[in-house]
């Protein structure tokens, strides 16, 4: 088949691309509440985003008492691709290596998760990625009822 | 050769499935209208302008082609306008006109749930002084000849309500609103106000006669018809003046000018033909599939409901909500299964607001987020319905089960 395009390609690229990381955390997500047992034990829960805005993300941590290490993070995630893989990568990045402290997830930015997820499309980015708020939310509770 | 499929991650998945539920966006184009369009882009390339034979020839295609249109509109031939698409034509049919009878009034009737064509063209007319009713259609997305009535003014000159909606596939009562219509211009003796319909979505499965639908003028492009893209229609009853969008030769009753396409008019008067050949026989085979997905999805997935109107409505048209589940995420999961459909969540437009006809018929937000339109086409068969209900059942669940809402 004759290329139209300059550079040789027969098809066309699509405009709107999610990266592989995103598709692999959207068809595969990790750490979301299966059930609601599952984060019985959990010591607080935040949540962001209202299904108007078309996303709502919902937090669950388990913070190690001594040394303020999140140690588990569940949660579930109403919206589009990027906002469900931005939720599932960001339970993997406040829970890895033992776990970020309170205060290194207090100031977890999207700006890491977007590149965690090597990319999002540039009018994905204020809109699906709300989980470092509901995980903002949820360390805010813990506080409240912990300390 | 297995077939290798492009998908939305740009990555080619070997699959052999490939299930086309989204014709109210595009359908392919038949192979017997590449046949008649083909010649026109080789030996007969002529600009219908010239006087030469090659000139003439294509000239004459262009002619007969308009010919053929008119015929199924029940139309003149120079009642017919051809354009670049369904945007142009009602552009042209709402400025055109508005702008050419600004003197007889300022006021134009329209409806909440039109095509961006329209309602782009209203809020333009809306800054040059006009000013526009926007009637809100009933829960099922129905306006009535009533509504438009109350809402007539002595200063309307203009009425823009669409045959068929696009995302919710309800049918609007057009011939009772022309009747309607014409009938308050004989009383007050008016020529005015004149009565548009974009009937995009009509095409292959209503009837298109103008005259029976007393409408003035009416919208058709050839990409909802199998034919080629960047073509439409625009039916002008004899008599009406429009004013130019454009500036050029005289072709097109010097409304339209700029060179004929002429291989792409001769594919869609051939597209249009076969749709009117084989309208009866696909609504009738199209609504028994359309029951039959809606009934089944209805029964096997809980927490669903139908937007539009259950019988006044497309026999290709399915437009369904799932609460909890978001839009674009059903349509990638469904993409990712070779099915292709589309959606009225604000995370796939790009003005990320949810579908305006939703709102407009009395959505929630999370509602227009979780809808997915089906529509089907001549290549649907029983068996692409099966599959999808096999297929999304456990999506909507997968997702249910991540989400919050439930």
């Amino acid at each position: 088949m004759t290329s139209p395009f300059l550079d040789g390609s027969t098809q066309t690229k699509t405009s709107w691309v999610y990266s592989d990381i995103v598709k692999d955390h959207f068809f595969h997500p990790r750490n979301f509440v299966k059930d609601d047992e599952e984060v019985k034990d959990y010591d607080a829960h935040g949540s962001y985003g209202s299904p108007a805005c078309g996303d709502e993300m919902h937090m669950w941590i388990k913070v190690d008492p001594q040394t303020k290490r999140i140690v588990g993070c569940k949660w579930r995630t109403f919206g589009c691709a990027s906002a469900i893989a931005a939720t599932s990568i960001a339970s993997e990045i406040v829970t890895k290596d033992g776990g970020m402290t309170l205060e290194e997830a207090k100031h977890l930015k999207p700006q890491t998760i977007i590149e965690h997820l090597g990319g999002l499309p540039d009018r994905k980015i204020h809109c699906s990625v709300l989980c470092d708020k509901a995980l903002f939310e949820a360390i805010h509770h813990y506080e409240q009822t912990h300390f | 050769m297995r077939q290798v499929r492009q998908t939305w991650f740009g990555t080619p998945q070997k699959s052999t499935r490939f299930i086309y539920l989204d014709h109210a966006a595009a359908t392919h184009l038949d192979p017997q209208v590449r046949a008649v369009m083909e010649p026109y882009m080789q030996e007969e390339f002529g600009n219908p302008s010239s006087l030469y034979g090659q000139g003439v020839r294509a000239g004459q295609a262009v002619e007969n082609s308009r010919k053929s249109v008119a015929k199924i509109l029940g139309a003149l031939p120079e009642e017919i306008l051809f354009t670049s698409g369904g945007t142009e034509s009602d552009n042209l049919a709402l400025l055109g006109y508005a702008r050419a009878h600004a003197k007889g009034g300022k006021h134009i009737i329209t409806t909440a749930i039109e095509h961006h064509a329209v309602l782009g063209a209203t809020k333009q007319l809306e800054k040059e002084g006009f000013e526009v009713a926007y009637l809100v259609p009933d829960t099922q997305g129905l306006i009535t000849a009533q509504q438009v009535k109350q809402a007539l003014r002595p200063d309307t000159i203009l009425i823009s309500i669409m045959y068929a909606n696009n995302e919710i596939g309800t049918i609007e009562p057009i011939s009772e609103i022309g009747n309607m219509v014409q009938k308050y211009r004989q009383e007050t003796g008016k020529t005015f106000p004149v009565f548009h319909t974009d009937a995009c979505q009509a095409t292959g499965y209503l009837d298109l006669q103008a005259e029976k639908l007393h409408v003035d003028l009416l919208t058709l492009n050839g990409s909802k018809m199998y034919g080629p893209k960047g073509i439409g229609i625009l039916y002008r009853r004899r008599g009406i003046k429009l004013q130019s969008l454009q500036f050029g030769g005289s072709q097109e009753h010097n409304i339209r000018p700029g060179t004929e396409n002429v291989p792409v008019i001769v594919g869609l008067a051939k597209a249009l033909e076969i749709a009117e050949s084989l309208r009866a026989k696909e609504c009738e085979r199209l609504c028994t599939l359309r029951d039959f997905f809606i009934r089944e999805i209805l029964t096997s997935v809980s927490h669903t409901h139908l937007n539009g109107h259950p019988t006044t409505r497309l026999p290709n048209n399915i437009n369904i909500s799932f609460a909890a589940a978001e839009g674009e995420a059903m349509l990638l999961y469904l993409d990712h299964e070779g099915i292709a459909v589309s959606t009225g969540s604000a995370c796939t437009s790009q003005s990320l607001d949810p579908s305006h006809v939703l709102m407009a018929i009395g959505s929630t937000h999370e509602e227009a987020h979780s809808s997915l339109r089906f529509t089907l086409g001549r290549s649907t068969t029983k068996k692409d319905i099966e599959d999808v209900l096999d297929i999304l059942p456990p999506i909507i669940q997968k997702l249910r089960l991540l989400s919050p809402l439930v």
